[in-house]
């Protein structure tokens, strides 16, 4: 019988399911959206004059008679040098890095696991090992948390060092880009919470359960890899 | 029925308002679409009607400078997102199921939540000119003008309008690619697809990866204007050719996103009035598909004056011209289709036969303006706005009248009058070319595109005053088409299944089709399907009369969810209390739409 061709949505001509398709063409789209974003922090990462005073410089004062420059740099190195002004004056500057690379890749470290935890929960989802399943989205969900709550640290921590939105080129491109890729984690977690509650329920998550779960799960590794990006290019490739 | 806990009981069919407030049928999404759309397009008419009554004479005295700025902004705005992609969304909704023998869309309550979230964008922008002024910029909003220091409010709701309007043109473009690589009816592989569906399949990806980076250049520009960053402003250390080229890089690629549809619909009218299978298919196809590809590869043919560098400039110059080669090869293929078939005019015809000599008059200045040192003469000038005129209104705005003609039979059961049809036809074929052609003139003549007026002297009155008459003949013409759409709809229903004897799935069902569309699904056994089983008197399966055929039932939930992105929108607008409220509204709605039965 050919009922199940009659179901508006069910009909599959290359036999991937509808929704997984709709969410593999979404993440090209989401491609070109962090694409943007990143060359946007490159480009204006490229901008930068040298030396990188203007981009970066923060509080100037006097000190000894001599201006004293200090301020941070996007990458973990320190910058001290004496540089002469036009009317002769010399002026003293102290960067430091702004970037804590050590946190950042214990956060990176955390989100990497949570694809761990991940896989292991749609294995559980696929496999009806609904305990296993219940405990790894609760793992990737705690995973995701910790990794926004190094995210809320990181970003307070700028602004009490002066680093906000309005502060230079770098602030703005690094806010904007990693705020959103956070949002983009906030959301996983939604999901995840979503479908974790949601698999209490008497019914549990249907027939469809591992369905539902790993098709999450290719949004989540997805928002995980992207983060590899900027990990990468935010934090490990020098100025 | 039961209900899930704080969730709605399905809405019944009763009641006109609530019916069509929550359908999800294909088809009446695409009625939605078209009539918005349509109403849209009057608007953005009636604009372009004020632009060239202040222009229609040297220091003409019909509108203030200002008001100028925010009709050229919005009349292009108005066409682009609001009526021209639209229209084409209303032939995708209402056709594309019928021609891959569907019963629907993949994704039918998605279908619904992108209309009504284009409405709330439509109504976010329209809505500027009364709440402290529409933007004025030109519709590419170039920096620093579009910063927070010379512009007004009416840039925070374009920025607002655009992501909201982008958020529907997503949801839509995901919704189509989807359907049309899942759901094809047996043997509708995709080299047997019609060309309209090739296009549509094109313009779902063109919209998928365009519509993101002009998403982020939105952002950063809200961010400049509300949270003081300076992306694009120079005064903050930002760079306004960073807007430039993230706007042209969406902006190149929409332009084919408003094109293909058309040229979608001018492949199908023509093989049918020349009773003959379209020439060249798989060059059609794959000239639709480098189009697609190459139309990523030019977009700094728009910043040739920006100072780019010698080795860019020939770069995008040449692959600009490169892309006027798989243009002419569908040039070609239309004209070879025609050659030696037995032609019938209808007004359909004649739209798709005027629309390939349109557009390829735009698409010869397109390949003018594609060497820099041409552009650096008619950048900014009358030709441009020539240019895009043949394409948009010559090639898009043409080829969507063709498809009203051909498929208005299919989509009411009702034929649109023949007489009135070539009178709206040869008033808008007049009045377009009477408008448009001599702005190449102008343009050549050192006349600058966005001037409110202009003294006399200058050699260019007679001109603008062609121009103006032209307008208002044009607009005759759109007139005559409502009329004979309002006079077709008190007619009897007298469409056949195939009044045309077309080829492709929609004329395999009653006109107009049925809520599911088909009473059996189709087979198909070749290109062009119907042609063949009338050639080997074949017919396509019978539907079982007693079989209850599953549709999905309408739904609450895309209105009221499109309503909570209505609200967080609206927010940074008036009060941001508003997207506060629109946060719980969007939970409820997803809360509802996830839980409730589609079965
Ligand atoms: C043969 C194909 C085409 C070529 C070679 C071409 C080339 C160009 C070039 C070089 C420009 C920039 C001119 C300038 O600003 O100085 C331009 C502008 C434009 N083109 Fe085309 N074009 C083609 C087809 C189209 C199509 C199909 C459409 C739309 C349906 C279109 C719409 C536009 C618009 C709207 C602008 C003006 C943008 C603005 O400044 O507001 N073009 N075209
Ligand atoms: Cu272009």
């Amino acid at each position: 019988m050919a009922t199940a061709e009659h179901h508006v949505g069910h009909h599959s001509v290359t036999g991937i399911d509808n929704r997984k398709l709709l969410m593999w063409i979404f993440l090209g789209s989401e491609c070109l959206f962090f694409g943007a974003l990143i060359s946007t922090y490159l480009i204006f990462k490229a901008d930068i004059p040298a030396p990188p005073i203007s981009f970066i410089e923060a509080h100037t004062h006097v000190e000894n008679g001599h201006e004293v420059v200090t301020g941070w740099f996007p990458v973990d190195r320190v910058i001290d040098d004496v540089y002469i002004n036009e009317d002769g004056t010399f002026r003293e500057v102290e960067f430091a890095g702004v970037l804590d690379i050590p946190i950042t890749s214990q956060s990176t470290f955390v989100l990497l696991m949570s694809s761990v935890t991940m896989v292991l929960a749609v294995y559980g989802a696929q496999h009806g090992r609904l305990l296993s399943m219940k405990v790894w989205l609760l793992a990737t969900i705690l995973l995701g948390l910790i990794f926004l709550g190094y995210q809320v640290y990181e970003f307070r921590l700028f602004g009490s060092e002066g680093l906000t939105l309005e502060t230079n080129q770098f602030g703005a491109s690094f806010f904007v880009l990693t705020g959103f890729h956070g949002t983009h984690v906030f959301v996983g977690v939604l999901i995840l919470a979503s479908l974790l509650l949601a698999s209490f329920r008497r019914s549990g998550l249907g027939p469809e359960a591992g369905f539902h779960v790993e098709t999450a799960g290719l949004y989540w590794h997805f928002v995980d890899i992207v983060w590899i990006v900027i990990f990468t290019i935010i934090y490990l490739i020098p100025a | 029925m039961a209900t899930v806990a704080g969730t709605m009981a399905a809405p019944t069919a009763e009641g006109v308002v609530w019916s069509w407030l929550t359908t999800v049928d294909h088809k009446r999404i695409g009625v939605l679409y078209g009539v918005s759309a349509f109403i849209f397009f009057l608007i953005g008419g009636v604009e372009a009607l004020l632009i060239r009554a202040q222009l229609a004479v040297p220091n003409g005295g019909v509108i203030d400078p200002e008001l100028y700025n925010q009709l050229f902004t919005m009349h292009a705005l108005t066409m682009i997102f609001l009526a021209v992609m639209p229209l084409g969304a209303a032939f995708f909704n209402f056709m594309i199921p019928l021609m891959i023998g569907a019963r629907d869309v993949a994704f039918p309550r998605l279908n619904a939540l992108s209309y009504w979230i284009f409405l709330a964008g439509g109504l976010v922008l329209t809505s500027s000119f009364f709440l402290g002024g529409a933007p004025d910029t030109g519709w590419f909003a170039y920096a620093p003008i579009s910063g927070g220091t010379y512009s007004g409010s009416g840039m925070d709701y374009y920025v607002i309008g655009l992501l909201i309007l982008g958020l529907s043109s997503l949801a839509a473009a995901l919704n189509f690619a989807v359907t049309i690589i899942n759901m094809r009816a047996p043997g509708l592989t995709m080299m047997r697809m019609p060309i309209f569906v090739w296009m549509t399949l094109i313009v779902a990806f063109l919209l998928i990866l365009a519509l993101p980076v002009l998403t982020v250049a939105l952002v950063q520009l809200l961010f400049d204007r509300q949270f003081t960053t300076s992306f694009f402003l120079p005064s903050g250390g930002g760079d306004p050719i960073l807007w430039q080229h993230l706007f042209w890089i969406f902006g190149h690629p929409e332009v084919y996103i408003l094109i293909l549809p058309a040229m979608g619909i001018v492949s199908e009218v023509l093989p049918t009035f020349s009773r003959k299978p379209l020439f060249g298919y798989a060059a059609m196809v794959f000239a639709g598909v480098a189009i697609g590809f190459l139309g990523w590869a030019v977009w700094s043919h728009h910043m040739f004056t920006t100072g780019l560098g010698a080795v860019p400039r020939v770069v995008f110059a040449t692959s600009t011209m490169i892309i006027g080669v798989p243009t002419g090869i569908k040039i070609f293929n239309w004209l070879s289709t025609m050659w030696g078939g037995s032609i019938r005019f209808t007004t359909a015809m004649y739209f798709s036969v005027s629309f390939i000599a349109l557009f390829t008059i735009g698409g010869i200045s397109g390949v003018m303006h594609a060497s820099p040192p041409v552009d650096q003469q008619q950048q900014d000038t009358y030709f441009i706005v020539a240019h895009l005129h043949y394409v948009l209104v010559g090639g898009a705005i043409v080829g969507i009248f063709s498809g009203l003609y051909y498929w208005w039979p299919k989509m009411t059961g009702r034929f649109l009058s023949e007489t009135l049809g070539k009178w709206n036809f040869w008033l808008m074929f007049i009045g377009l070319n009477m408008t448009f052609f001599p702005m190449h003139f102008l343009g050549v003549a050192g006349m600058p595109r966005r001037i409110y007026t202009y003294d006399e002297g200058l050699g260019w009155e007679f001109w603008n005053m062609f121009a103006s008459v032209g307008a208002l003949i044009l607009a005759v013409g759109v007139l005559v088409f409502v009329i004979n759409v309002a006079r077709t709809m008190r007619q009897p229903k007298t469409a056949g299944d195939n009044p045309w004897d077309g080829s492709t799935l929609e004329w395999a069902t009653s006109s107009p089709p049925p809520e599911h569309d088909f009473d059996a699904i189709p087979e198909v056994r070749a290109r062009d399907p119907l042609w063949y089983d009338r050639d080997h008197g074949l017919s396509q399966p019978e539907g079982d009369p007693d079989e209850h055929i599953h549709m999905p039932p309408p739904s609450y939930y895309p209105l009221i969810l499109a309503l909570g992105v209505l609200m967080l929108g609206v927010g940074p607008l008036s009060h941001l209390a508003v997207t506060a409220l629109g946060v719980p509204v969007i939970i409820y709605a997803i809360w509802g739409w996830v839980l409730e039965p589609t079965e």
